[in-house]
């Protein structure tokens, strides 16, 4: 990294660091060192890998810049602040096709166009975005790949379990990170990304051992006849296969951490990852806050309902579920959105309430048809949903 | 008995579940915690949320868990640092040879009483901060104090965890009485000197957590070298806590620095000690800042102990605790026959002499202490010089109102001066907060409570918590 050109370079601040050493300790590879005055970071061995970004009291080392050339170790020694952020690159545009992986910025962009300019929760945790780049992606290991819909139906839905190793990998609730597929070596341009929202809660599927899970629904049919790229890689992963991902990417699609909040979860099909996350967040650390979670889950049957068995299970004082199933034998069918309007009374109570966020995942045409009951349903709709997507309160994620 | 599913409750690394002994040990201590933490806690905020962090593994996921907790339901846990089963002991008699995993017989005593020394410190600082709740600068402060406090209380339960996983009975005895006894307390004292001051005002709570807190780092450093690998490894791991606190204490005074010389600057003040027209101004005039800072460093010098100690050199040798960054000194870790430069006290000179390095361990810790703590006052004096303040903080000589060791009541002023002759007592004063300006700090302490507003007298941090801006609701007081 000591050529010329644009890089991301990770430094620490020196007005707000207060030379605790933890970050020196931390950092697997030695990346960081100190004289009298400064902790700097060097940019020749700093791989980002984040690890040093938890541990550190102060935010200091949470420090980017995008420089020409890095600055060396020598000149950080001497620095009284850090460098101003816009005085080095002459490229604002290259800057953010850097920092903001641009494809996955479109494949976002696209995914939030219902609700396109709102903020996250107030109470939402920051968010650590781009810690691994195609340039440095993170690989994972597969550690397990778990068919989560019933052997026999069309819906073919795997929960893969990735371990991150040493790696900081910092991941909340809503966020999701991209997946790199195999990629034809004679393919000159680089490789396309494929984004998934991860299922399991920030402190990983299994507590203390520093992994993530996907939902990952097998494409079956491109619509070119040919079958899903990434979504097939990911299922036909076998344990121990390596995975190589980026970002994490995602900064308004969160959790509100404030336990007095009402979530109310609307999804189809793998639309119930980013809610699995939320669920098993407050399960793990709130079990008894004050808040309601409430999920309306489609899907045709039970058996092609992800995550049906452990979904059962959940206590009923934690979280409350409207399975709308549309070919279920002997019921009849029903989708997100009737079960929506069947329960549109106490969804206004709720929506009435400052603490109440309403989330939507899942295939892109469940917006049109969610919108239409709730515009139906409820007189001020229009009033309502720009208030609501002002103070980030209305969420939706769809693709 | 309540019976407590503690994976769930208390995060560990130390398979806890699946050892009955300690279960049962933990579960007659924890209620007496409890009783305790309610009596002589944070008082008043047990119902508020709090953005805590919470430790819930020692893996780059587990570190830091931010979240609205309530207090008494923090997740107070048990972890330690990652082991390496290679570890050799790299120092004393012992050098080289493989680390314990059991209390070696013949150290049991010395062990155990280094144990308590350090346990003991942790209840005392959440009691001597109990009221300070009451005259938060900051919603941000507050939780600050929190987190402090939290954290505190989490280095007990470390310190517990080997007092009643190692030392049986004996050490279960000394759990109980480290809940029993109170700082400040006449009839039952904690066990240091500086932990039964007061601390009554913010103030003196940003110079405790910048200067107090930093002895800690010290000590736990020194611990962590320990060749008893699980206090070695609890250390390392309460270590990366204890920065949060010195953060607390050095941003603190910045801020505090940062709205006196805004202020000033404002109000055309170029004197520094134009007191009155200072503090008519709402804001602490940098020579009361002083005062305080020579009254909490010479405090925590005390801390280090007397210069020589024959205690030190036996546990050094015994491979118990060693001295600070041990393993990146550079010499043969035995100290058998080389020296150390200490200072002494001669008529009214003070001397630097070498003596032997193994009976002065006590020296060079609070040495490397003491240079900690220089280059984070020129860190501070840097604020004083960017905003064009004319007036600059420092360190008072080490020999300064000194209660322990060679320079105990000896009549050496801040710069190191000795005046023979001279009653200890009215050298000191003058150069210590006055009545005067204790009242004065005490009538700064008003309550904020405004999400995003912070008192007169101290700035807004450059970063919050957590990437947060500042105008977050760090606590939520209602409910
Ligand atoms: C923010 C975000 C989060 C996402 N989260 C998840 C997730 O948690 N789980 C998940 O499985 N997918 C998720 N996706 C979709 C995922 O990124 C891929 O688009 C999907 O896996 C198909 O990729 P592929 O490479 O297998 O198929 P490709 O080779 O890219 O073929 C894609 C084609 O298949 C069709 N197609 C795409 N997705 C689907 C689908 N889900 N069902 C049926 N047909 C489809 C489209 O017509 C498209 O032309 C998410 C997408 C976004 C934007
Ligand atoms: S990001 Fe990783 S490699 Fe870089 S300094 Fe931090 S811990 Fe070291
Ligand atoms: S951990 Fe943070 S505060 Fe501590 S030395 Fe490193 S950058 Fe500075």
């Amino acid at each position: 990294m000591t050529t010329a050109g644009l890089v991301r370079q990770h430094l620490i601040d020196p007005e707000v660091c207060i030379r605790c050493n933890t970050c020196e300790e931390t950092c697997p590879i030695d990346a960081i060192t100190h004289n009298d005055d400064n902790y700097v970071v060097d940019p020749a061995i700093c791989a980002a890998c984040g690890d040093c970004l938890g541990p550190c009291p102060t935010g200091a080392i949470d420090s980017w810049r995008i420089v020409n050339t890095p600055h060396p170790i020598d000149a950080q020694f001497e620095w009284d602040m850090l460098p101003a952020n816009d005085a080095e690159v002459d490229d604002l545009e290259e800057q953010e096709a850097d920092t903001l992986d641009s494809e996955a910025g479109e494949l976002l962009a696209l995914a939030h166009q219902f609700a396109p300019k709102t903020p996250p929760p107030a109470s939402a945790s920051t968010p650590h975005l781009n810690v691994a780049t195609r340039r440095n992606p993170i690989v994972a290991t597969v550690v397990g790949n778990y068919r989560i819909t019933a052997p026999g139906t069309d819906s073919d839905v795997h929960h893969i379990v990735l371990d991150l190793g040493g790696d900081a990998f910092p991941i909340l609730e809503g966020q999701s990170v991209g997946v790199l597929p195999p990629h034809d070596p004679d393919d000159q341009r680089s490789p396309a990304i494929r984004l998934y929202s991860v299922c399991s809660p920030r402190d990983g599927e299994r507590p203390g051992h520093n992994n993530l899970a996907l939902t990952v629904k097998r494409v079956i049919d491109n619509g070119h006849g040919l079958p899903g790229l990434a979504s097939n890689y990911l299922c036909d992963r076998e344990r121990g296969d390596t995975v190589s991902l980026i970002g994490p990417f995602g900064d308004t699609f969160l959790m509100p951490m404030d336990p007095a909040s009402n979530l109310i979860m609307i999804c189809t099909g793998t639309g119930s990852a980013p809610f699995r996350a939320m669920t098993e967040y407050r399960r793990r650390h709130l079990p008894a806050g004050p808040g309601k979670l409430w999920l309306f889950f489609g899907a045709r049957t039970r058996a092609e309902l992800p995550y049906f068995g452990p979904l059962m299970k959940l206590e009923r004082s934690l979280i409350e579920i409207e399975l709308c199933l549309s070919r279920e034998e002997g019921i009849p069918a029903r989708h997100v959105q009737d079960g929506l309007r069947d329960r549109l009374a106490e969804l206004k109570v709720l929506l009435d309430q400052e603490s109440t966020y309403l989330y939507l995942c899942g295939v892109k045409g469940m917006e049109g048809s969610i919108r239409s009951v709730l515009t139906e349903g409820i007189d001020d709709w229009d009033l309502r949903e720009a208030k609501l997507i002002e103070e980030g309160r209305l969420h939706v994620e769809t693709y | 008995m309540e019976l407590i599913d503690y994976d769930a409750q208390i995060p560990n690394n130390v398979a806890l579940a699946s050892d009955d002994r300690l279960k049962r040990a933990l579960e007659q201590w924890h209620p007496g915690y409890l009783n305790w933490w309610n009596q002589m806690g944070p008082m008043g905020f047990n119902d508020s949320e709090v953005y805590l962090r919470t430790a819930t593994g020692v893996d780059p996921k587990g570190w830091a868990q931010f979240q609205y907790v309530k207090m008494p339901e923090y997740r107070w846990g048990i972890f330690l640092a990652p082991g390496d089963p290679e570890r050799k002991i790299g120092f004393g008699e012992h050098f080289g040879e493989p680390v314990w995993q059991e209390v070696p017989g013949e150290y049991r005593a010395m062990l155990r009483r280094l144990l308590v020394v350090q346990g003991d410190t942790e209840p005392a600082s959440v009691e001597q901060q109990r009221h300070l709740g009451a005259t938060a600068p900051s919603l941000y402060d507050l939780r600050n104090l929190f987190q402090v406090n939290v954290e505190e209380g989490r280095h007990l339960w470390a310190m517990v965890y080997l007092l009643q996983r190692y030392f049986g009975r004996d050490g279960r005895e000394e759990a109980e009485a480290l809940l029993t006894r109170r700082s400040g307390d006449d009839d039952r004292p904690r066990m240091l000197g500086a932990f039964n001051e007061e601390t009554p005002d913010w103030l003196s709570f940003f110079m405790f957590t910048f200067f107090t807190d930093r002895d800690g780092k010290y000590q736990l450093e020194a611990l962590a070298q320990s060749g008893f690998d699980p206090l070695a490894r609890t250390t390392r791991f309460m270590l990366t806590e204890e920065a949060h606190h010195m953060f607390v204490g050095e941003s603190g005074i910045g801020r505090v620095i940062e709205a006196t010389a805004t202020a000033m600057i404002a109000a055309h003040i170029d004197d520094p000690t134009d007191v009155e027209r200072i503090r008519s101004l709402n804001v602490i005039d940098l020579p009361t800042l002083q005062r305080y800072l020579n009254f909490h460093f010479s405090v925590s010098l005390d801390l280090f102990g007397a210069e020589a100690s024959s205690n030190a050199a036996n546990a050094f040798a015994a491979g118990l605790k060693g001295r600070f960054n041990e393993h990146k000194i550079d010499d043969d870790h035995r100290l058998t026959n080389s020296t150390y430069p200490v200072l002494r006290l001669e008529e009214t000179d003070i001397v630097n002499r070498n003596e032997p390095a193994l009976s002065v361990l006590n020296a060079r810790l609070r040495d490397d202490y003491a240079n900690d703590c220089t280059n984070g006052v020129k860190r501070w004096n840097k604020i004083l010089e960017k905003a064009g303040v004319d007036y600059r903080l420092s360190l008072p000589h080490v020999g300064f109102h000194r209660q322990v060791g060679e320079f105990q009541m000896a009549p050496i002023d801040p710069s190191g001066q000795v005046h023979k002759g001279v009653a200890f007592h009215d050298i000191v004063e003058g150069h210590l907060p006055s009545s005067d300006d204790r009242a004065f700090i005490t009538s700064l302490m008003q309550p904020i409570y405004e999400p995003g507003s912070y008192a007169s007298w101290i700035a807004p941090p450059k970063v919050a918590i957590d990437n947060k801006p500042g105008d977050f609701e760090f606590v939520r007081l209602h409910g």
